[in-house]
C-alpha cells in the first residue's frame, strides 16, 4: 500500500492544495491523499480529476469538493454550503452532516452524507446520485433534472418542487410536496436501483422496500404539448 | 453577506478569555463584513462598594467621546449626581459609565449637558456596546477586546447593503436595557414596523431595517414576553431574510427566517454555546473537536438561559 501524501493546511494554502491535485492527470496513479486541518476553510479539493482518494480529515467550508471529476474524497466532519456541487464523476462522502444545497446541479458520480443534509439537497440535479443517511430539509430536488436522491431519514417542505425526470425515494415522513411532485409506485425496478445506491453507499442494511418513490407528475406548463412550440 | 459570531458560556472557567475568544471569531469573519465591526459583552452585574447587596449600578455605554477628558467627565457626572457614585472608563471614543441604577435617569440629563457629542448606545447592569468602521482586528483592537472579559457576547461584521457605511448603522443595535441583536440579512416590512413601533413609544436613531428588529423584541419584552416568545412572534411579524443572534442580561437566542437564507452553524459543548455564519469562525473555540456541531433549523426559536 502505497503511503499517504500529507499535506497539512495550517502549512499549505487553499491554492497549494487545488493546484497540486488538479495537476494531476486522469491516468495518475497517486495514492491516497491526507489534508489536515481543514478548519472549515472554503473551496477544498475541487475541480479534481484524477482517480485519487482524498481524504480531509474534519470539518469543510463550502464547496468543498466541488466539480469533482473523479476522485473519491471523504469529509471526515460536517461540510457547509454546496458540497460536491456540479460533481461529474467520482464520490464524495460526508461522514457528518451537510448544510445546503449539497449536490447541487451534480451531473454524475455519488455523493453520500452520512447524517443530515440541509435545505435544497439535490437542487437542480443533473445525473448524480445522492444518497442521505438522515433527513433532508426544504426544497429538497428542487427543479431536479436526472438522478437520485434516497434520503433514508425524513424530508422537509416541498420535496421535489418542478421536478423533471429524477428520482426520489424516502424511507421516513415527507413533510410537503412541491408543485408537480407525485407518489409513484414502488417496483421491483426501483427496489433493485434504491438497494444498489444504498450498497454503494455503505448502508445495505437498510431495506430498500421501506422506502416510497417520487416523481414529477409532468402537469407543468413545460410538459403540455400545446406549449412546445413556444421554445 | 456580513458575518455573526456569538458565544454563550456555560462554565465560569472561560469568562475570562470571553474577549479574546470573540476577537478571534471575528477576525475570521472580515471577509463576510469588511465595512464596520460591533461587539456586546455582558460582564459582572458588580455593586459599588458600600451599595446595600441588590442594589445595582448601571452600565452606560458612550459613544463619541474621541479625545475625552475622563477624569474630567468623571467629576462632572459625580458632581452632579445624589451620593456622587460615578464611575467612568474610556475605551478608544467610546465610554462606560457606572452609576446607581435608581440614578440612571439624572445620568443621562447630565452627560447630555457636560458631555454634548456623547451618545448613549446602549444601558443596563451588564451590557457594554462597542462599535467602529473598520475591519474586525482593527476595531478589536482599538477598544482591547481581548482583555474583555464576560459570560456572554455577539459581534458582527458589516457588509453595508440596506444603508451607508457609519458607525450608526454598524451592529449589534440595542434598543432596550441589556438587550442587543445582530443580524444578516435584510428586512422587507421595517418601514412600516417602524410607524407601527413609534406608535407604541420607542425611539429609533437610524433608518436601519435591523434596529427595528431589536426594537420589536424588546417592545414584546416590554409587554411581558420572554425572549422566546418574543423570537416566536417575530417569526409572524418580520418579513425579509434574517439569521438573528440576540442577547438580554442572562440569554442568548439564534432565529433564522423559514426559508434559511443567511448561512448558520452552531457549536454546543459543556462549557458553552457558540454561533457562527460559517465554521471557520468556530474552528479555534477550546474544545471544538468534541463538539456537537449543526446547523440551526428554518423559522425555529433556540434560546439558552443561564441563572442570573
Amino acid at each position: 500500500m502505497t503511503a499517504a501524501t500529507v499535506i497539512d493546511l495550517d502549512v499549505a494554502t487553499v491554492r497549494d492544495l487545488n493546484a497540486r491535485l488538479q495537476a494531476l492527470g486522469r491516468d495518475s496513479n497517486l495514492g491516497p491523499v491526507h489534508v489536515r486541518h481543514p478548519r472549515g476553510r472554503h473551496a477544498l479539493a475541487v475541480g479534481v480529476s484524477a482517480p485519487v482518494d482524498i481524504l480531509l480529515d474534519g470539518p469543510v467550508g463550502y464547496y468543498a469538493g466541488g466539480m469533482n471529476d473523479g476522485a473519491r474524497i471523504v469529509i471526515d466532519g460536517n461540510a457547509a454550503t454546496g458540497v460536491a456541487e456540479n460533481m461529474m464523476a467520482g464520490l464524495v462522502r460526508v461522514r457528518g452532516d451537510a448544510s445546503q444545497s449539497a449536490g447541487a446541479t451534480a451531473h454524475g458520480g455519488l455523493l453520500v452524507i452520512e447524517g443530515n443534509a440541509g435545505a435544497r439537497c439535490g437542487i437542480s440535479l443533473k445525473g448524480a446520485d445522492i444518497v442521505v443517511g438522515g433527513s433532508v430539509g426544504h426544497m429538497s430536488a428542487f427543479m431536479a433534472q436526472s438522478g437520485t436522491l434516497v434520503v433514508c431519514g425524513d424530508a422537509g417542505e416541498a420535496l421535489g418542487d418542478s421536478l423533471y425526470e429524477a428520482r426520489l425515494f424516502v424511507r421516513g415522513a415527507v413533510r410537503s410536496l412541491g408543485a408537480d411532485c407525485e407518489e409513484k409506485p414502488m417496483g421491483a425496478a426501483e427496489r433493485a436501483l434504491v438497494a444498489a445506491l444504498l450498497d454503494r453507499a455503505g448502508m445495505a442494511a437498510i431495506d430498500a422496500a421501506s422506502f416510497r418513490c417520487f416523481g414529477s407528475a409532468r402537469r407543468l406548463y413545460h410538459f403540455h404539448v400545446d406549449n412546445a412550440q413556444a421554445y | 453577506m456580513c458575518g455573526i459570531a456569538g458565544l454563550f458560556l456555560k462554565s465560569p472557567a472561560l469568562e475570562g478569555s470571553l474577549g479574546a475568544l470573540l476577537a478571534g471569531m471575528l477576525d475570521v469573519l472580515a471577509g463576510r463584513g469588511p465595512d464596520s465591526t460591533g461587539f456586546a459583552i455582558y460582564g459582572d452585574e458588580a455593586a459599588a462598594p458600600g451599595m446595600a447587596a441588590g442594589d445595582a449600578r448601571v452600565r452606560l455605554t458612550l459613544r463619541g467621546l474621541a479625545g475625552a477628558d475622563a477624569p474630567g467627565l468623571t467629576r462632572a457626572v459625580a458632581a452632579g449626581l445624589e451620593g456622587g457614585d460615578a464611575d467612568l472608563v474610556l475605551r478608544d471614543d467610546h465610554a462606560v459609565l457606572l452609576v446607581p441604577e435608581a440614578q440612571e435617569a439624572a445620568a443621562r440629563a447630565l452627560i447630555a449637558r457636560v458631555a454634548p457629542s456623547a451618545r448613549v448606545v446602549a444601558s443596563g447592569r451588564r451590557i457594554e456596546l462597542y462599535k467602529g468602521v473598520g475591519l474586525p482586528a482593527e476595531v478589536a483592537t482599538r477598544f482591547d477586546l481581548a482583555a474583555m472579559r464576560g459570560t456572554h457576547a455577539i459581534g458582527h461584521t458589516r457588509m453595508a447593503t440596506e444603508s451607508a457605511v457609519t458607525v450608526a448603522a454598524a451592529h449589534p443595535f440595542s434598543t432596550g436595557p441589556d438587550q442587543c441583536l445582530v443580524h444578516n440579512g435584510s428586512l422587507s416590512n421595517h418601514n412600516a414596523l417602524r410607524r407601527t413601533l413609534r406608535r407604541e413609544g420607542l425611539a429609533f436613531e437610524t433608518e436601519n431595517d435591523t434596529e427595528v428588529a431589536a426594537g420589536y423584541l424588546t417592545w414584546r419584552m416590554r409587554q411581558g414576553m420572554t425572549l422566546e416568545a418574543a423570537l416566536a412572534a417575530a417569526l409572524d411579524d418580520l418579513d425579509g431574510f434574517y439569521t438573528f443572534v440576540v442577547a438580554t442580561r442572562t440569554g442568548f437566542g439564534v432565529l433564522r427566517d423559514p426559508i434559511a437564507c443567511k448561512p448558520a452553524v452552531m457549536a454546543e459543548t459543556g462549557d458553552y454555546v457558540a454561533f457562527a455564519s460559517e465554521y471557520r469562525a468556530l474552528a479555534g473555540l477550546p474544545g471544538i473537536e468534541a463538539a456537537r456541531l449543526f446547523e440551526p433549523d428554518a423559522a425555529r426559536v433556540y434560546v439558552w438561559e443561564r441563572a442570573a
